[in-house]
């Protein structure tokens, strides 16, 4: 093979991991942003619930392929050593520690999510829940490793879809917490609608008589009226 | 056929032995007010009811308490004895005697936890015997609790059965089985899912049998003197005494102890007699019926009272005076037993609090609107996870049934109530 | 009829709505957002739709039971 044809196969490869890469960012936003949208409460009629879950899930699995062909594609070049060791245990790759090791954590974090929402029916709802708020960890530290693995980001466009992403999911996450401060009754969770046990009825326990008396005639306090002669 | 009682001294005739068609059984009158003590208890009811001792044993006495039928007195009056084998035929099973009474106006399980704790303790005791249990749990409200500790002290380590005593919960749904099962597990007092039942997975995990303190009493009569001398008392299809809490227009509200099917107007006898007209009654608990003034001539039982749509309940009977308003009494306890859901369940939470709220709108005098109220009321029955809903909206339906008239008159902004006392007691709201 | 009734566990639900948007013909939701099911049990029909609708459920409230409803 000519030296011109490695490079320009090389150059291939590059090529395909930073498209696929910049796919990923689009489309790992796009289930993010949908997944915090499903929780906000009251949906617009346009926008079915239904509609969004599901598409959430479709998009998740759908970028499974994109993510095979992003780490294949840069495993593969002979110019960038990385190693598949690095492609799930973060920070050992040789080329761009740092930026790469962001990248694999984000893997990581997505393969749980993925793995626990496809298993979910036999985990139990909640083992599944405390699984999947790693999402919000992969998202920020995707983010972060496409800002610093890429070289792309000279480019308007890419910079655009770059910063289009960041704004969209920030939007929708804050958008989530207003909804939360604000309306915390209608989520109903479980959690904090469960009854104290330490609430303390004010002015003594119920019924109509007042602590210490009963009705029906034996009147008097309920202490033993022979503990004086015992 | 029932006789006045007969007030036996301390030192009855026959030390032990109680003559089977008298009253009362639970609620000794001969005491001094205040508790008996061990002594005491032994020289009126005998010893103990001797524990089975063998598997077959064990059967013999369930059988002889399906023979008496004796069934649950904390409002569900569930067939004793079927309890009872569903129990006993898990490993490591444990029983709980419940005493929350959870119901603000009754007040009948904590006068026999103050009156007669050793009763209690016996059925408990013996429960423990029939299904094979070496532990008992006692869930007491908090004005009885230094009592029933007392109590157990004083049995000290005999028998092979051990009481761990709880203080129950303030609140109307900690009495629920499954609640109390939550309360002692977790510290919370909220009825859990029902598949699977406490009779296979309960406390623990174990098989658990979750009893009201007055059935564990009677439990403990069947096994000292048995099913005949049970069913002396009662009608053939109800068999059996109970104790009922009796409040409202009558002249000395109390705790008292009928034969089941007594009638109704008797019964409010024993209460001193009603201190004026009734216009109507609230039968069985917060969750029970409400009942017009032909209510007094049924019998106090399941069978007497089917006709009117009502049942006995957990025992209480509120007499309604005629110059009470019927509606306000029933907003201000929906709006309590709306506060009082666990707050688990949509319909159950988001439901009551509306029809809740529509009430005291109609109680207040504005119009409300009757159709809204009956619509809510279909979509909160039965969609729950406990009963709660259920009772509330059982209870609530026949208030609109039994105020009809009244309900109209509201709607035009008119009451007839003219007492300004309440006679229905509600727990102050908890700040939330 | 399919031999399977559909149950919500009124715990778990949180009145999010999805299964009435799946399977309209049995499913209703109350005033508050909370699902109401047809009793009756499940039409042969519609069973491979209530196996998806009790996958959607985002707190898993949903199951399928065999067996016939008693309302």
């Amino acid at each position: 093979m000519s030296t011109a044809a490695v490079i320009a196969g090389s150059q291939g490869l590059w090529l395909v991991s930073r498209a696929s890469g910049l796919a990923l960012l689009i489309l790992f936003s796009l289930v993010t942003v949908l997944g915090v949208a499903g929780r906000l409460g009251s949906a617009p009629r346009w926008m079915h619930r239904l509609a969004v879950t599901e598409v959430h899930r479709t998009l998740a699995l759908f970028s499974v392929a994109f993510l095979g062909l992003h780490v294949l594609t840069a495993l593969l070049d002979p110019y960038v050593s990385i190693g598949w060791v690095a492609t799930v245990l973060p920070f050992l790759s040789g080329y761009r520690t740092l930026a790469i090791g962001l990248g694999t954590l984000a893997v990581d974090a997505f393969g749980a999510v993925l793995v626990t929402s496809l298993a979910r029916a036999r985990l139990g709802y909640r083992a599944w829940r405390a699984v999947h708020w790693l999402a919000y960890l992969a998202w920020p530290v995707a983010f972060l490793h496409s800002l610093t693995a890429g070289n792309d980001l000279g480019i308007w466009w890419v910079a655009l879809i770059e910063w289009g992403c960041a704004l969209a999911v920030g939007t929708a996450v804050i958008a989530r917490l207003l909804r939360a401060l604000r309306d915390p009754r209608h989520e109903m969770p479980g959690g904090s609608r469960r009854l104290s046990p330490r609430e303390e009825m004010p002015g003594g326990s119920g019924g109509p008589w007042p602590r210490g008396e009963m009705p029906g005639g034996s009147g008097g306090s309920w202490r033993r009226a022979s503990r004086a002669a015992r | 056929m029932i006789r006045p009682a007969p007030h036996l001294a301390a030192g009855a005739r026959h030390a032990g032995w109680q003559e089977a068609g008298t009253l009362p059984r639970l609620l000794p009158a001969g005491f001094a007010a205040g508790p008996a003590t061990l002594a005491e208890h032994r020289a009126r009811y005998g010893p103990e009811p001797a524990p089975p001792r063998s598997h077959p044993d064990r059967l013999r006495l369930i059988g002889e308490v399906e023979r008496a039928g004796l069934t649950g007195r904390g409002g569900a009056h569930f067939p004793t004895a079927r309890k009872l084998a569903a129990v006993a035929a898990g490993p490591d099973p444990v029983v709980i005697a419940n005493g929350t009474e959870g119901e603000p106006a009754s007040a009948k399980d904590k006068i026999l936890l103050a009156r007669s704790p050793h009763l209690v303790l016996d059925g408990a005791a013996f429960a423990a015997g029939l299904i094979g249990a070496r532990e008992a749990y006692l869930v007491v409200h908090h004005s009885v609790r230094d009592l029933v500790d007392e109590a157990v002290a004083e049995r000290g380590r005999a028998g092979r059965v051990r009481f761990r005593v709880v203080t129950a919960a303030d609140r109307f749904v900690a009495g629920e089985a499954s609640a109390v099962v939550h309360w002692i597990e977790r510290g919370v007092p909220a009825p859990l899912p029902r598949p699977p039942r406490l009779a296979d997975q309960g406390l623990g995990g174990r098989p658990t049998l979750v009893q009201n303190v007055e059935t564990l009493a009677h439990l403990a009569f069947i096994g000292r003197h048995g099913a005949g001398w049970f069913r002396a008392l009662g009608t053939e299809a109800e068999p059996g005494t109970m104790l009922v809490t009796i409040l409202g227009a009558v002249r000395e509200p109390c705790v008292a102890e009928i034969a089941v099917g007594t009638p109704l107007q008797e019964v409010l006898g024993l209460a001193g007699g009603v201190s004026g007209p009734v216009q109507a009654v609230l039968l069985g608990g917060y969750s029970g019926h409400w009942a017009g003034p032909d209510a007094l001539a049924r019998p106090f039982s399941a069978a007497g009272l089917a006709r009117l749509g009502a049942s006995v309940g957990a025992g209480l009977i509120v007499a309604l005076p005629t110059d009470v308003c019927g509606l306000a009494e029933t907003a201000r306890v929906a709006r309590y037993l709306a506060d009082e859901s666990a707050g688990q369940c949509g319909p159950c939470l988001f439901g009551l609090d509306a029809v809740a709220g529509e009430l005291a709108r109609l109680a207040d005098g504005h119009p409300a609107s009757l159709a809204t109220l009956h619509r809510w009321l279909g979509q909160v029955d039965g969609r729950g996870a406990c009963a709660h809903p259920d009772g509330a909206v059982r209870m609530i339906a026949s208030a609109l049934r039994v105020f009809a008239s009244e309900a109209e008159q509201h709607a035009q902004g008119w009451c007839c109530g003219t007492a300004g006392t309440p006679v229905l007691p509600v727990p102050p709201r908890r700040a939330r | 009829m399919s031999g399977l009734v559909l149950r919500v566990d009124p715990i778990a639900c949180d009145g999010r709505g999805l299964c009435a948007e799946a399977l309209p013909e049995l499913i209703t939701l109350d005033d508050w957002g909370f699902p109401v099911i047809q009793p009756g049990g499940v039409p042969a029909a519609l069973a491979g739709e209530a196996r998806e609708t009790v996958r959607i459920c985002p707190k898993l409230a949903l199951r399928l039971d065999r067996g016939t409803d008693h309302g």
